[in-house]
Order: structure tokens, then C-alpha cells, then sequence
């Protein structure tokens, strides 16, 4: 293969562990109850149209946008809403959500829920980003930022490259390597449909070489597409990150602090495009995402189709039950999944897996002094001093840790990951984040 | 019980132990050959080192800082092995005590244990000795293979040390260089100096393993290499009768030992790579300077010190290349 393309800074190449890799994508039934968290997207959290008591049709609209930076929300399953109350949400806290009783699964008038396969689509750019905007469509990475904002380029930027993310560097995770072998065609719809709303004539699907299946399926696909190439991409973490999959794909760098756009790309991830394709040729709104749920103690790790809503101990049990030496479960990937605190809380638009991790592995290891190895700053693929900033975040030194650039932290976690004293330098880059983020607030506020 | 806390969930395999245990692997090949040539002057001097520089750090640890037990993190292990490294095999017994108390207890545990030290504390203890029993830390036992001498008596200087006085004494290199061991025999050790420092190519072998393992990286042996090699190269080019050629300078004194397990430590080496070119390039230029003009025939020891202590200032001066901060061409 010679050199393959790849991001330059840092990164790390953990065990992939992927499991589930190559299992049929299975589709979960619907449970009697779901729980509809309000803000399932980065940003503003969605305000409720429907109230207490009235019947919902699947895919019907439940929640509107609640700001620019905002999403729609709608109904997974048809049924009650029996409850607008304060649910706990993977990030372990009360925030306000549907309880929703099914009865039935009777979908809305005008959406096609068949897998007929569309190719042709003719609708303007307008048009697009307008169905992908009432779809609800957000990141389905793990980001969850609202796709019609990041295909809304701003005046005065132009965008080159569309960038369709099949990296899935997290270890474990299969959900979109599954998806892009199941679902190839419909895909590179998807792509095509945003390349249109995005009016680029260029679009890179980005895949990591340990997925040679899916690289060459999507090359297959894309043999007769023009504009549209797939780049096969060396194994390492976290290139699945947007800056990183970027300069791996144009070796363009996305200046500190600001967006993609401005080097003229937009990353989207695979999971994202099959579901505008949903959204644009089906008018199927985003209420169902794949899974994949995992762990080493578990019978049969799976990639299992599920609506929103549906509680995450219904897939534990779809994919042979929960071992009794799990020891943490986690919401997402092992690399910047959430730990969860219960079974009990819901896939949202954004949940990627379901990792169950067994006793022994579910502790951090004791830590120990700082031996000033620099690893962590070898592995930092935003070119920070982990080590440092951690230090600085402990004293409680903001100003100077905002300095040395904290903010640029994309929390991958790999400088915890590497590091040989098992020091949590990643908990104390966030706190770092999060009061400098409040110092930033406060001077322009003033 | 589930768990709660922060991601990432998964940790590396690597860790301090790992990287402790395997700097004290790469020593072994340096270790056998000071065995071999110093027979078992070198094993007591080894024994000891260690043995008193893990006791008088969990006397510390145990009865002033009043911490958890380090020893098994093998740090302390390195020291005294680099301790033995640096002292004559026929060293009285009772000074590589005084030695590993001074490398363990004001090298390293008076600053708070390790990671947080400044200086090199084998190195610390080395130059504490070499004041204090300049007679004893310069009487440099002849080698011979232990199977024909188990235990050596006879002395003879280094060969920078009898270069250096030869000089003085105003012989030439010519004349000098006769009595001088041979390429072959400066390769395999078979020469006065330091326990550990005599054979280059085993502490090379085990600097490989190093760089394998990825315990240390290439910057710092190689910019120390290359600096005595180009310096002593150009003297050398302008006066080779009155200047050592740089395979000399390479092969002989603490320079590889300096190089690839001294000044790699990575508790008081830069954090950068760039960062650890300079703190090489400091280190073999001083080193030469010592060499050529000081009164020491050798001057890893102080060369690697004195670069200890600017590489807070280096690491201020030596950042990363931060992602996403240089402009884009448009």
C-alpha cells in the first residue's frame, strides 16, 4: 500500500477490539415506552409542541428548534405522550424529555418508510438543507451538531471539499463500517444530496484501511460518480476527529478556534449522509440510527437498528444480556464515550454504542508521579502540553492555561491514554476548558 | 457496582515500572561486560549501589516523607545502576554507600521523590565523589577478562586521562598513541574508565533497545553524538597532531554512557524534540570544552549537569508545533 494518507500530529493506535465487525445490521423491535430527550443536539435544547396526552404518529413533530444552533425533534414510535417530566439522559443528569406510550407503529402520512432505493434527486440546494433542517438531523458521530447549520455556509466563506467520515477510530464501535456495507447506494446518495446543498463538485469519503470491505465497496460505488473518491486512510486515533480527518484527507489545518469552513471543508459523518438521504428521498425524519452495542463479556456484540427513545438495557438484552461482572457501561466509544450510571437512560440521535466493560478494566489504575516522559505531548494531535496544561488546571493558573492553548483540546483522550503514570491529565484539561471558557464569557460580556 | 469517571475508558499498557525495568534491561549488556573485564570488583560495586540506593529510598520514603513504598517502581533500581556505572570497580565499598545516599537522598528524594528532581541523580552522586575522593574515583583498574583475574589490582589511567597528561607533559599524539588501546579494544571495553562506561558497543545495543521499546527517542544520543564527533572533527582537521581524532572521542571516557542512558533521562530532559537537540547539542559542546581546554580530562558529568539545569528554560523556549496555528497559504 506505501504510505497511506493520514493526519500528522500525534495520535495513538489502541487495540480496535471491533466485535462486532461484520454482523448484520438487526433491527430492534419497538419497546413499550420511550424516553425523547429535548436537547439531543449541541446547542440549544428543542421546546415541545405537543403536550401531555395527545396521540403522536411515528416521525410526527414533537419539538421544534429552539434557537439557531437547534434541531427539530420528533416522535419515534406512535403512540401517548404520557409524560413531559425531567429524565436522566446519558450525561447522568435530569433534563426535560417525552415519555412516550407506545400503541402500534402507525407512521405519519408522507413518509415512505419502504427500503426502496431512490438515485435520482432533483431538488434545489434550498430545498435540501430546508428538509434536512425539518428531518432533525444532527451529527450522528457522536457530536450531534445540526446538520442544516453546518450546510448553511456563511457569506464571505466558500466551500471546496465535502468530507464524508467513515473513520470510526474508536475502538469497539462498527455501526457506520456496518452501515457503509449495508447501505453502499444509498450513501452515496446521501453525498451527492449534500454536495448539492453544499454546491461543491468535490466530496472524500474518508475510510481507515482496517475496513478494506468497505473501501472497496464504496470505490465500487463511486466508480461512475464524479467528483466523488474514496481515500483509504492509515489506522490511528483519532482521526475520525474533524480537524484530523481534514488535514489527513487535504492536509489543510482548521485554524485554532475556528470551523471547517474556513479551509473550505465540511466533514459529515456516514451515518449523517444515509440519513438526509432518508430525509430528502423519503421524507423520513431522523428517529431511528444504528448501535452498536458491545463488550467483551457479552454473548453476541451486534449493530442493531433502533428507534430514539428506546432504553439502552433493551439492547444489552437484544445482544445476549448483561453480563454480571460489567463493571461500567458506556455511552458512545471507549475513547470519549460517557460512562453511564444505568440501563435505564435512552439512545439518543448521537449514541454510537452501547460498550459494556467488565470489572477489572473499569478502573482507572492508581496513579503515580509525573516522570516528564512528554509522552503525552508526542501523542497530542493538537500539538498541546498535556502535561503542562493538567498542571496548570490543578493550581487552579486559568489565565495561563488558556495561554498555552487549552480551548484547542478536542478531548480525545489520548495523552491519558498513553500516559505511563496513569495520571488523569484529561479530567483536568476539561476543568481547565470549562473555567477558562467562563473567564472567556466574562470578558465579553464586559 | 458500576463505575463512573472520565473518559477515556482505556488505558495503555505502558507504564513507569515498564519503562524502569526496561532501562535496567538495556543496561544488562554494559552490565556483563563490566562483569567480564572488572570481574568481581564491578558485581560488588553494582550490588551495593543497588541494593543501598532501594534502602535509603524507603528509609525516606518511609520515616521523613512518610509516603507509600516507591522502590518497587524501579527508579530507584536505574540510579544505582548508573551509579555503579559511573565509579572505578576497585571503589572502597563504603564510598558507593556515601554515593548512594547522596545520588537517593539529596539527588533525588530531597526534591520530592521522583519526577520532580532537577539534576541527574546518579550524576549528582558521581561529581559529589569525584570532590571528594578525587583520589579513589581516578585510579582506574587495568581490565582483563575474568577468566585469568577475578578480582583486579593493578591500575592504569583512562585513555583521555593519559592522552590528556601525556599532552601536558608535552610527548606528542604520535607518541602517545601507541600505548593506546585499540579501536577493536575500545569497541569491546578492554580499557581503564568507569565500570559501565568503557564498553561503547554494549551500552550502543542497549541504547537500540531503547529506542525499540520507545523509552527514549533518537534526539538526545544522537545530537550529543554528532556534536562531539563534528567538534572534535574539526580540531582534529586543523591539528591532528595535537588533537584526539573524533572516533577517539567517541569511543572513549562517559561520552556513550552519557549519551544514551544519562542524559536520556527523561525526568530532567526537555519535554520537545526540539527542545532535546539543543540539550544535546549544549551537552557535547561542553563536553568537548571540558575535554580540550578544562582540567578534567572528562566532562560528561558536569556537561550533562549544567544542561539539567537550563531545560526548564529550554522547555519554555521549545514548544510543539501547535495544530492549526500557522496561516494558511490562500
Amino acid at each position: 500500500m506505501g504510505f497511506l494518507k493520514t493526519f500528522v500530529l500525534g495520535g495513538i493506535h489502541p487495540p480496535e477490539n471491533k466485535l462486532s465487525a461484520g454482523k448484520p445490521i438487526r433491527s430492534l423491535s419497538v419497546p413499550v415506552q420511550v424516553v425523547v430527550p429535548m436537547g439531543q443536539n449541541l446547542g440549544a435544547p428543542s421546546k415541545p409542541v405537543v403536550k401531555r396526552g395527545d396521540k403522536v404518529k411515528t416521525g410526527q413533530l414533537i419539538a421544534e428548534a429552539g434557537g439557531f444552533i437547534s434541531s427539530n425533534v420528533h416522535s419515534p414510535v406512535s403512540g401517548t405522550i404520557f409524560k413531559i417530566d425531567n429524565m436522566m439522559d446519558a450525561s447522568g443528569f435530569r433534563r426535560p424529555a417525552f415519555i412516550i406510550k407506545v400503541e402500534g407503529d402507525e407512521w405519519m402520512d408522507g413518509i415512505d418508510n419502504t427500503e426502496t432505493f431512490v438515485k435520482d434527486v432533483t431538488l434545489s440546494s434550498e430545498e435540501i438543507i430546508a428538509k434536512v433542517k425539518n428531518a432533525g438531523i444532527v451529527g450522528m458521530g457522536g457530536a450531534t451538531f445540526p446538520t442544516h447549520v453546518k450546510l448553511m455556509v456563511p457569506p464571505g466563506r466558500n466551500a471546496e471539499y465535502l468530507i464524508i467520515n467513515g473513520v470510526e477510530c474508536e475502538p469497539y464501535l462498527t455501526a457506520d463500517h456496518q452501515l457503509m456495507l449495508e447501505k453502499g447506494p444509498e450513501i452515496v446518495v446521501g453525498t451527492k444530496i449534500l454536495m448539492k446543498a453544499l454546491k461543491v463538485n468535490r466530496a472524500v469519503i474518508g475510510i481507515e484501511n482496517n475496513k478494506p470491505d468497505a473501501i472497496k465497496l464504496m470505490r465500487d460505488l463511486t466508480a461512475e460518480e464524479e467528483g466523488i473518491v474514496v481515500q483509504p486512510l492509515k489506522v490511528k486515533y483519532p482521526q475520525g476527529g474533524e480537524k484530523q480527518l481534514i488535514k489527513a484527507v487535504t492536509n489543510r489545518e482548521v485554524p485554532s478556534g475556528k470551523l471547517p469552513i474556513e479551509v473550505g471543508c465540511v466533514v459529515q459523518n456516514v451515518g449523517t449522509a444515509f440519513a438526509v438521504y432518508e430525509a430528502v428521498t423519503k421524507n423520513k425524519p431522523l428517529i431511528e440510527r444504528v448501535v452498536t452495542v458491545t463488550g467483551k463479556a457479552l454473548e453476541n456484540p451486534s449493530n442493531l437498528r433502533v428507534r430514539i427513545g428506546t432504553p439502552v438495557r433493551a439492547l444489552v438484552d437484544e445482544a445476549g444480556g448483561f453480563p454480571d461482572d460489567t463493571g461500567k457501561i458506556i455511552g458512545g466509544g471507549p475513547m470519549m464515550g460517557k460512562a453511564l450510571a444505568t440501563l435505564d437512560v435512552p439512545v439518543v440521535k448521537g449514541t454510537s454504542g452501547i460498550l459494556l466493560q467488565r470489572e477489572e478494566a473499569a478502573h482507572r489504575p492508581v496513579e503515580g508521579p509525573c516522570i516528564r516522559c512528554s509522552k503525552c505531548t508526542q501523542v497530542c494531535p493538537m500539538g498541546l502540553e498535556p502535561f503542562l496544561l493538567s498542571r496548570l488546571a490543578r493550581v487552579g493558573n486559568y489565565e495561563a492555561a488558556e495561554g498555552e492553548g487549552v480551548m484547542d483540546c478536542i478531548e480525545c483522550g489520548s495523552c491519558q491514554y498513553t500516559c505511563p503514570a496513569k495520571i488523569p491529565l484529561l479530567d483536568y484539561l476539561r476543568l481547565g476548558k470549562n473555567k477558562v471558557g467562563v473567564l472567556i464569557r466574562a470578558r465579553t460580556k464586559r | 457496582m458500576l463505575t463512573i469517571s472520565g473518559s477515556p475508558h482505556l488505558h495503555g499498557d505502558n507504564s513507569t515500572k515498564k519503562i524502569m525495568y526496561g532501562v535496567v534491561t538495556a543496561m544488562l549488556p554494559a552490565m556483563v561486560v563490566a562483569i567480564w573485564y572488572f570481574g568481581l570488583g564491578a558485581l560488588e560495586i553494582i550490588v551495593l549501589s543497588v541494593g543501598f540506593s532501594l534502602f535509603f529510598e524507603w528509609l525516606i520514603q518511609k520515616y521523613l516523607i512518610k509516603g507509600p513504598l516507591t522502590i518497587t517502581d524501579g527508579s530507584a533500581m536505574v540510579t544505582g545502576i548508573l551509579l555503579a556505572f559511573n565509579v572505578p570497580s576497585n571503589l572502597p565499598w563504603w564510598m558507593i554507600i556515601i554515593g548512594a545516599l547522596v545520588a537517593i537522598g539529596i539527588g533525588k528524594m530531597s526534591f520530592g521523590g521522583l519526577g520532580k528532581n532537577i539534576f541527574n541523580p546518579a550524576l549528582v552522586s558521581r561529581v559529589f565523589l569525584l570532590v571528594s575522593f578525587p583520589v579513589a574515583m581516578t585510579s582506574w583498574p587495568k581490565p582483563s577478562p575474568i577468566t585469568k583475574t577475578l578480582v583486579d589490582t593493578i591500575t592504569g589511567p583512562t585513555p583521555l586521562g593519559f592522552v590528556k597528561e601525556g599532552l601536558g607533559a608535552g610527548k606528542t599524539l604520535a607518541e602517545l598513541s601507541q600505548h593506546l588501546p585499540g579501536y577493536g579494544q575500545q569497541l569491546m571495553g578492554q580499557m581503564g574508565g568507569s565500570l559501565g562506561e568503557v564498553s561503547a558497543l554494549a551500552l550502543i545495543i542497549g541504547g537500540i533497545y531503547m529506542l525499540w521499546k520507545k523509552i527514549i527517542t533518537w534526539e538526545i544520543p544522537v545530537s550529543v553524538l554528532v556534536t562531539v564527533f563534528v567538534f572534535s572533527g574539526i580540531l582534529w582537521q586543523i591539528d591532528p597532531l595535537h588533537y584526539t581524532n573524533p572516533v577517539f572521542n567517541l569511543l572513549t571516557g562517559g561520552i556513550m554512557l552519557g549519551a544514551i542512558f544519562m542524559a536520556t533521562d527523561m525526568v530532567t530532559s526537555p519535554m520537545t524534540r526540539g527542545g532535546q537537540l539543543l540539550f544535546g547539542f549544549g551537552i557535547g559542546l561542553i563536553t568537548m570544552l571540558i575535554r580540550v581546554w578544562g582540567a578534567y580530562p572528562e566532562g560528561v558529568s558536569f556537561a550533562i549537569l549544567l544542561m539539567n539545569s537550563v531545560v526548564p528554560l529550554i522547555n519554555k523556549g521549545f514548544k510543539p508545533k501547535r495544530f492549526g496555528t500557522v496561516k494558511m497559504a490562500a
